[in-house]
């Protein structure tokens, strides 16, 4: 159920995806990072009506609060399968830390609980569900984020939130945690639409990413074939006098299919009416309008001449109006047609052949939205009557989630090391891992609802160097370090209360209070010579002389060669006059000259020398 | 450290003295006016601390800086830029610098420098100053800046701060442009350049790059010659730096090196890595690269990575930058876009990948919309998505060949037009444009998408794409569903969107009867529902019908209702919508010739109403039996040639007129004039010019009638009547002298003194009768000497023509000048009266081009009888719509006037951006004026005309000498003041308004 992703320390970093895992439906992520443990999305899903319908928390504790296993939760957007157990997790299971999310979601966020709260406690007479005043206490945890806006949650821990797209107010987030992150895209879109833009990120290379994958194996037609095909149709429709029927739910779409039909009316100079359902839409098109920063290019660069969510062919709808004479649309709630008004409009409407209705999303198996679109003429309603279908039934896609190509596109923006899928069918997602693997060459995960994966990262570990060691390494070197160069530096690392440092040898044993020990390395070298010692002697300083040019070679008066800090005697052997011994002695620091000059040494003296 | 210095500057001087020898033996002595340098040098000693010095700087750069005194400032500058503050060398520097070899000078004086005192140097923001000033110096016209080059470099070699260094380089950069014929200055500053690339400070990188970028040449190969002996060329030197750590240097290495448009294969590799920088300047930068690489080996062979096939280079950077086009950032998309445009070499299978984003879903292959649309047009079926799941996936995809970074262009196009920035889409459908003129199929490819964008929801972006369909509309012959959507947008409300539009349609082919039925419904209902688009939609059908004849044949019977055995009702002619399916079908039957025999007796009839009134819309038709024969006897006029010969002939005959007595000569002038109109109407190619002369010639008319010998030979007091005439000719001839100047394009300076000497006659002929009419000196001395200053300054304004003056009024004028500037007025006005008499008529050359400024008001049409009611007091807004052609620069010169019944006149200026311009020569003015006026009983009529402004000065200031951008001009302000005046040039246009009184 939890689907939990941790990603370990140095090593591993393990990750634990609850819900939403292989699945549409909720989202809960718990993702451990660098020590801390963060919780992303807090979704429940629609389906269930039993305790299957919020993540399962006692993944993380048995019983008692959430508070010390959790550092911070995180809220990509609005909708419920991101949202909506967040109010049973802070306040019935029990969180007091702080939870993130973007302006607009906090806001547009309470609404839709407290609705949805209404529809099962009040409607179903469910018990055992949380209360409006929890809700409340639990949108009082809530820290709003800006976009772009680095926020420090702890000392270690930073988060930053990025444009999504998809809905007003989403946002993909990128969790820091010393070297290593991790991005989190929730539900995004990388196509801008009428009202809103398209995700963006920047290059931030993360160790993970983590995406939705809903549309993982689809790439899209152009945006602007469906808007012009749904264009045509209301106008035929209005021009020949009918109704048009667009069930929609409150909040996305919604919004996008009014700009879309706003232009069109202000464009086409059309004056047929077109209506919108009150309530709940309402309320949100009041935040549309507040939020315009968050909406696309167009929209923001003219709300100062006219706000476009300021309809001005729009109105709000009335019951009575449905029986009004004459052409209209009207856009109604819920999208599937199951319940509300637009059902009743619907069965106003349906036995005109003029009229038509336009089902702009997915509808689910049993809905009757989903019966009309499979061609069904006769529907059975409530009471055993029977509903002739004879409008027009449309069906256009307007969908806000990033395609196969979009989630590409994004990988290529992030450039992020390891990758995960979540939000997506399994089948779907394996073809896609496989697509990413090949083009990315980078690991890619797909876990099942509660499975943990851990991500390998390379942490790269900060150390402090010495100023005067870096300049001395510079005044050594060329002009400019070369960035694609490595180069190697003499110094010593001291590892002292959780900090690296790297500093010059003598300072290291000056902080150490350490003496400094010599270590020399003597060898003696066999050489077949007919001279006498000082002549041997005096061979080898010039020999060395043409062999090592540019080093500082001395001959000095007691009998011996320095080189650098090498000397080198010679000494008679005892049984033979002939075959000379040659002591080398060299230090440490000169072990590379010395072992040079041993071997060159043995390989005995040229005879040409005088 | 100091001695280090000292030696040096010592080495530089030698070196430099050394370099002077060799190039520039014999220095010129340069005399420079002390004024501005000396002045300069005393606010720069007066400066006590570093900030007042800044401040006289920043004050002196606003000023200019003559060409010989610049020397002496940059010795100046230099000297304070060393700071030193030593009277003697001041003094010295101020006699050496009108006297002495500059260069030579100050580099003896640089030896003084002490080292102590360059680092106790000043305010670095000074010395940046400074640099700075050296550069705009350099280019200052005339001056020659080699002098300067050693002491640029002399200071950049003792420079500490970073920023001054890149001023001062950039400095370097201005001295070599400016001196490009000089190798040796070149290759020395190569060699700074390059010394100084391994500068920590980014911007002194970025300057060294930009230098050797614009000065690097690339046969020189450059020696490092303190660095051991490897022979590098410039180009090895900034590709090195293709991996800068920093950005702004990437970005600029790569700018140089577009800069240098050779040996750049080897860095092809390089350029391509950074196009996945993450700084989106050096990502442009190297779009720019490769494109350049593009442009400069289209056809070289390049492998692909990890496979052993090759392609052409060209594809291959048009495959990479096609891939830039989703890139992050905006402004790398931008450039992307624009950059595929000008890809031309690209090959087609490439170019037609662009366009190609294979869909699927659920892994399976998926069909476009546009390939389903297609589809269902050539199965003939109606209606689309319809179904739910009727895109439901089809044929299984193997999942290899599915390719979602497809390697390449794939979809470019499509990621282009559905970008988020408008600015992308628009660059996108640009590209489209330019790749589609040059290629017929990739055109009939991107129709699709281009007709997808009139739904865009920018205006600017549909306005553009619908330009874009017209300009590759040759290519294309349009399906009848894509004509659907495209004529869908005629519903349009902005005007400039619809008539946009007609224009694409003027142009498209469409391929069956039903697309032009359609066309033609869908045209009808537009102006329906627009009826302001009355004359755009007639054109359209114009063309529409001239370029179908044979689609449009078998719908005749239909558009005209008629009926083998029924008589229908006649239409109603003045209908708009029965005028455009007659303008329709009366077009394509010009080439159709069995058309007419499907017409009624009415529509012949209607034929011969609308040949008049709408002659522009519907072509003369070769109308068989009914003994009609309307064939039109004006298409059979002459050709240009003979009207242009008949024109020239009028002309030379009017030039015989000299021998000619008084009346014979009037006649003569009379018949030519009246010919000469007449050809203005016939020959539209030659209208301008006929007017012209035939204006010209009227000026010459009057001038004759007024100078009559009756007239002068009468004593004063009895022929004040004859007077009167005489004067208003003088004043007539005045205006038509103003319409030849103005409202005549492609004169050319022969024909404007022409203008200008018939002018200065009619004045001449003013002031004759003012001194014959008017007692009393005073008034008479003024205008004596307006009347000198206006010979005067038509002397000066046409002094190259005066040879072509010869024996002319003024050529005599000119002779008398000493005698007519001192004698008294009176005896003045007697030598004038005599010259004028004398003077003959000054023969026309006629211009290669010349055009007469018109303007039509189509709207408002002046037709309607209701009137326009409004309540007193307030305003009434009245829409206007008007064509004007050959009008230069409208937006100033065009006016609208207001006359009302009671004489009251407003003139009205419109908006600039009321103006559009559809065609070259062509200007539409679309505005409202605002009419407001107090109560009248009966509605009336107001005019309401264009006028076109004009002033005097205009001219005069165009014929001045360009004056320089140091001098002040209100000193040579010329003393004839500037005449403004108006001409309207339009035909008025009555409007019926109605003002009513307010209800209390």
């Amino acid at each position: 159920m939890i689907h939990k992703l941790t990603l370990q320390d140095h090593a591993t970093q393990p990750h634990t995806v609850r819900g939403a895992g292989q699945d549409v439906g909720r989202s809960c992520i718990l993702v451990s990072i660098g020590g801390k443990n963060i919780m992303l999305d807090c979704g429940m899903h629609m389906g269930y009506n039993d305790d299957r319908r919020f993540p399962d928390f006692s993944y993380i504790t048995q019983n008692g609060r959430l508070t010390e296993f959790l550092d911070c939760v995180i809220i990509s957007h609005f909708h419920l399968d991101h949202c909506g157990a967040l109010p049973f997790m802070s306040e019935m299971v029990g969180y007091d830390g702080p939870i993130y999310m973007t302006h607009p979601t906090k806001a547009i966020c309470p609404i839709l609980l407290e609705d949805f709260r209404k529809i099962t406690v009040d409607k179903k007479g469910e018990t055992n569900f949380f209360t409006s005043q929890m809700i409340k206490d639990c949108m009082k945890k809530v820290v709003p984020l800006n976009l772009h806006q680095t926020v420090q949650v702890d000392d270690e821990l930073e988060i930053k939130a990025y444009y999504a797209g998809h809905v007003l107010g989403a946002a993909m987030v990128h969790i820091k945690v010393g070297s290593e992150s991790v991005v989190y895209t929730g539900d995004y879109n990388m196509t801008p639409d009428r009202h809103l833009g398209a995700a963006w990120i920047d290059k931030c290379r993360p160790d993970l990413l983590i995406s939705e994958s809903t549309y993982a194996t689809t790439i899209r037609d152009s945006k602007r074939c469906r808007e012009r095909d749904f264009l045509k149709k209301v106008h035929e429709s209005i021009e020949r006098g009918g109704k048009v029927l667009i069930p929609v739910f409150a909040l996305g779409r919604a919004q996008e299919l009014c700009i879309l039909l706003e232009t069109f009316w202000e464009r086409m100079n059309l004056k047929a009416p077109i209506y919108f359902s009150t309530g709940l839409t309402e309320k949100a098109n009041h935040y549309y309008k507040l939020f315009i920063t968050w909406t696309n290019q167009k929209i923001r660069k003219t709300f100062v001449q006219r706000n476009m969510f300021e309809f001005k062919h729009i109105k709000a709808f009335d019951r009575s109006y449905a029986d009004n004479p004459g052409p209209m649309v009207v856009f109604a709630t819920p999208g599937m047609l199951h319940a509300g008004q637009s059902l009743q409009i619907f069965k106003k409407w349906a036995g005109n052949e003029k009229n038509m209705v336009i089902m702009p999303g997915y509808c689910v198996q049993g809905t009757i939205g989903h019966k009309i679109l499979n061609g069904q003429r006769k529907l059975e309603m409530e009471g055993r009557s029977t509903l002739d279908v004879k409008l027009q039934v449309e069906y256009m896609s307007f969908s806000a989630h990033a395609d196969a190509k979009g989630i590409m596109q994004l990988i290529r923006m992030a450039e992020p090391r390891n990758m995960l899928l979540v939000h997506g069918e399994a089948v779907k997602m394996e073809f896609l891992k496989g697509k990413i693997e090949q083009e990315f060459s980078i690991d890619c995960h797909m876990p099942a609802n509660g499975e943990t994966v851990a991500v390998t990262t390379n942490p790269s570990v900060p150390v402090d160097i010495s100023l005067n060691l870096l300049k001395r390494e510079m005044a050594l070197g060329g002009p400019l370090p070369d960035p694609k160069k490595p180069r190697t530096m003499h110094g010593t690392l001291i590892m002292k209360e959780n900090s690296l440092k790297l500093v010059s040898s003598e300072q290291a044993l000056k902080e150490l209070g350490l003496n400094e020990h010599q270590l020399r390395f003597t060898c003696r070298v066999q050489l077949q010579d007919p001279h006498s010692d000082s002549d041997t002697l005096h061979r080898i300083y010039t020999h060395l002389k043409s062999v090592l040019k540019g080093y500082t070679i001395q001959h000095l008066p007691d009998g011996t060669v320095m080189v650098e800090s090498i000397v080198i005697k010679v000494s008679s052997c005892a049984e033979d006059a002939n075959t000379k011994v040659l002591l080398l002695s060299w230090s440490y620091q000169d072990e590379d000259l010395g072992s040079f000059l041993s071997t060159l040494l043995k390989k005995g003296l040229p005879s040409g020398l005088c | 450290m100091a001695a280090h210095l000292k030696k040096r500057v010592y080495e530089e001087f030698s070196r430099v003295v050394q370099i002077t020898h060799e190039e520039a033996p014999a220095k010129k002595l340069r005399l420079s006016k002390p004024s501005k340098s000396a002045a300069l040098h005393i606010d720069l000693c007066k400066a006590t601390n570093s900030t007042d010095a800044l401040q006289y700087l920043l004050h002196f750069a606003r000023k200019p800086v003559e060409v010989e005194s610049v020397e002496g400032v940059v010795r100046i500058l230099l000297e304070h830029y060393y700071k030193v503050m030593n009277s003697v060398w001041v003094a010295t520097v101020l006699c050496c610098a009108h006297t002495q070899d500059a260069s030579k000078l100050s580099c003896t004086d640089v030896t003084h420098v002490d080292a102590d005192v360059l680092s106790q140097e000043t305010d670095n923001s000074v010395r940046l100053k400074i640099a700075s000033l050296l550069g705009l110096l350099s280019k200052t016209q005339g001056f020659s800046p080699d002098c300067i080059v050693d002491d640029a470099i002399n200071t950049l070699n003792n420079e500490k701060s970073h920023q001054v260094l890149a001023q001062l380089l950039d400095t370097l950069l201005v001295i070599g442009t400016q001196l490009p014929e000089s190798p040796t200055v070149r290759l020395r500053l190569i060699q700074m350049a390059c010394k100084h690339l391994s500068d920590t400070y980014f911007g002194v990188r970025n300057k060294c790059l930009k230098l050797l970028g614009c000065l690097g040449t690339v046969d020189a190969p450059l020696t490092k010659d303190n660095e051991g002996a490897d022979v590098r060329d410039v180009q090895t030197i900034i590709s090195d730096y293709f991996g800068d750590q920093d950005p702004r240097v990437r970005t600029a290495a790569l700018k140089a090196m577009v800069g240098h448009r050779h040996h750049l294969m080897y860095v092809c590799l390089q350029a391509c890595r950074l196009l996945t920088d993450d700084y989106e300047q050096v990502r442009s930068a190297a779009v720019q690269m490769v494109w350049v690489l593009s442009q400069l080996y289209p056809e070289s062979i390049v492998p692909i990575p990890s496979s052993n096939e090759e392609i052409r280079l060209v594809d291959d950077a048009f495959g990479k930058i096609s891939h830039m086009v989703s890139d992050g950032s905006w402004m790398v998309r931008v450039q992307a876009a624009k950059t595929l445009g000008s890809m031309l070499q690209v090959s087609p299978h490439f170019l037609e990948q662009t366009l190609d984003k294979k869909l699927m879903s659920d892994l399976r292959r998926k069909r476009t919309a546009h390939e389903r649309a297609k589809e269902l047009f050539t199965s003939g079926e109606f209606s689309s998505g319809r179904k739910w799941a009727d895109d439901a996936p089809k044929e299984k995809l193997d999942r290899n060949t599915v390719y979602l970074i497809a390697s390449g262009a794939c979809g470019a196009f499509v990621h282009g037009l559905e970008d988020e920035m408008f600015e992308v889409r628009i660059a996108a459908v640009d590209a489209l444009s330019k790749l589609a003129r040059s290629s017929p199929s990739f055109a009939e490819k991107c129709l699709d998408f281009l007709v997808d964008m009139f739904n865009d929801e920018i205006e600017e972006v549909r306005l553009q794409s619908i330009h874009v369909l017209r300009e590759i509309s040759t290519h294309i012959t349009l399906r009848e569903d894509q004509l659907d959507t495209v004529l869908a947008v005629l519903e349009d409300s902005s005007r400039d969107i619809r008539e946009a539009l007609h224009e694409l349609i003027c142009y498209t082919n469409v391929s069956t009867k039903e697309c032009v039925q359609l066309a033609l419904l869908e045209l009808l209902k537009n102006l329906n529902k627009y009826p302001t688009d009355r004359n755009s939609v007639w054109k359209c059908l114009k063309f529409l019908g001239s370029r179908h004849p044979t689609l449009v044949l078998p719908l005749v019977p239909e558009l005209l209702s008629t009926h083998p055995y029924f008589d229908t009702p006649e239409p109603d002619m003045d209908d708009p919508a029965y005028i455009a399916v007659l303008v329709l079908v009366f077009n394509a039957a010009k080439s159709c010739p069995t058309m007419p025999a499907l017409f009624s007796d009415h529509t012949f009839r209607h034929y011969a109403y609308l040949r008049d009134s709408l002659s522009h819309l519907v072509p003369p038709l070769r109308l068989p039996g009914n003994g009609l024969d309307l064939v039109d006897s004006r298409c059979s006029s002459g050709s240009v040639e003979s009207a242009q010969l008949f024109l020239q002939q009028s002309l030379n005959r009017v030039s015989t007129i000299q021998n000619l007595e008084a009346p014979g000569a009037q006649e003569l002038l009379n018949f030519t004039i009246r010919d000469l109109q007449r050809l203005g109407e016939l020959q539209m190619e030659l209208a301008g010019a006929a007017d012209f002369c035939a204006t010209y010639l009227r000026c010459q008319l009057l001038l004759m009638k007024a100078l009559q010998e009756k007239l002068w030979n009468m004593a004063v007091p009895l022929c004040l009547k004859q007077n009167v005439t005489a004067t208003a000719a003088a004043q007539q001839i005045l205006e038509e002298t103003y319409k030849l100047e103005f409202l005549y394009g492609g004169l050319e300076s022969r024909q404007v003194a022409t203008i200008h000497h018939v002018r200065l006659q009619a004045k001449a002929l003013q002031l004759v009768l003012t001194a014959r009419t008017r007692q009393g000196l005073d008034p008479l001395i003024s205008s004596c000497e307006k009347f000198l200053q206006d010979i005067e300054s038509f002397q000066r304004l046409f002094l190259a023509e005066l040879p072509h003056l010869q024996d002319s009024f003024v050529d005599t004028l000119l002779e008398l000048m000493p005698r007519l500037s001192s004698c008294k007025p009176v005896e003045m006005v007697k030598i004038l009266q005599t010259t004028l008499r004398q003077s003959g008529l000054l023969q026309l050359r006629l211009p290669e081009q010349i055009h007469r400024a018109t303007a039509t008001i189509i709207e408002p049409t002046g037709e309607s009888d209701n009137p326009l009611r409004f309540t007193t007091g307030l305003v009434v807004a009245l829409d206007i719509d008007a064509t004007l052609e050959h009008v230069q620069d409208p937006q100033n010169t065009v006016k609208v006037q207001v006359l009302y019944p009671d004489g009251q006149s407003h003139v009205i200026h419109p908006k600039p951006g009321d103006f559009r311009k559809p065609a070259p020569d062509r200007h539409r003015l679309i505005t409202q004026v605002y009419l407001s006026h107090t109560a009248w009983t009966e509605p009336s009529q107001i005019e309401v005309r264009l006028l076109l402004a004009y002033s005097s000065s205009s001219t005069t200031s165009l014929s001045a000498p360009k004056l320089g951008w140091s001098d002040s001009v209100d000193g040579l302000q010329s003393p004839e003041a500037a005449v403004e005046g108006t001409i309207p040039f339009s035909k008025p246009v009555k409007v019926y308004i109605m003002p009513k009184p307010a209800r209390r």
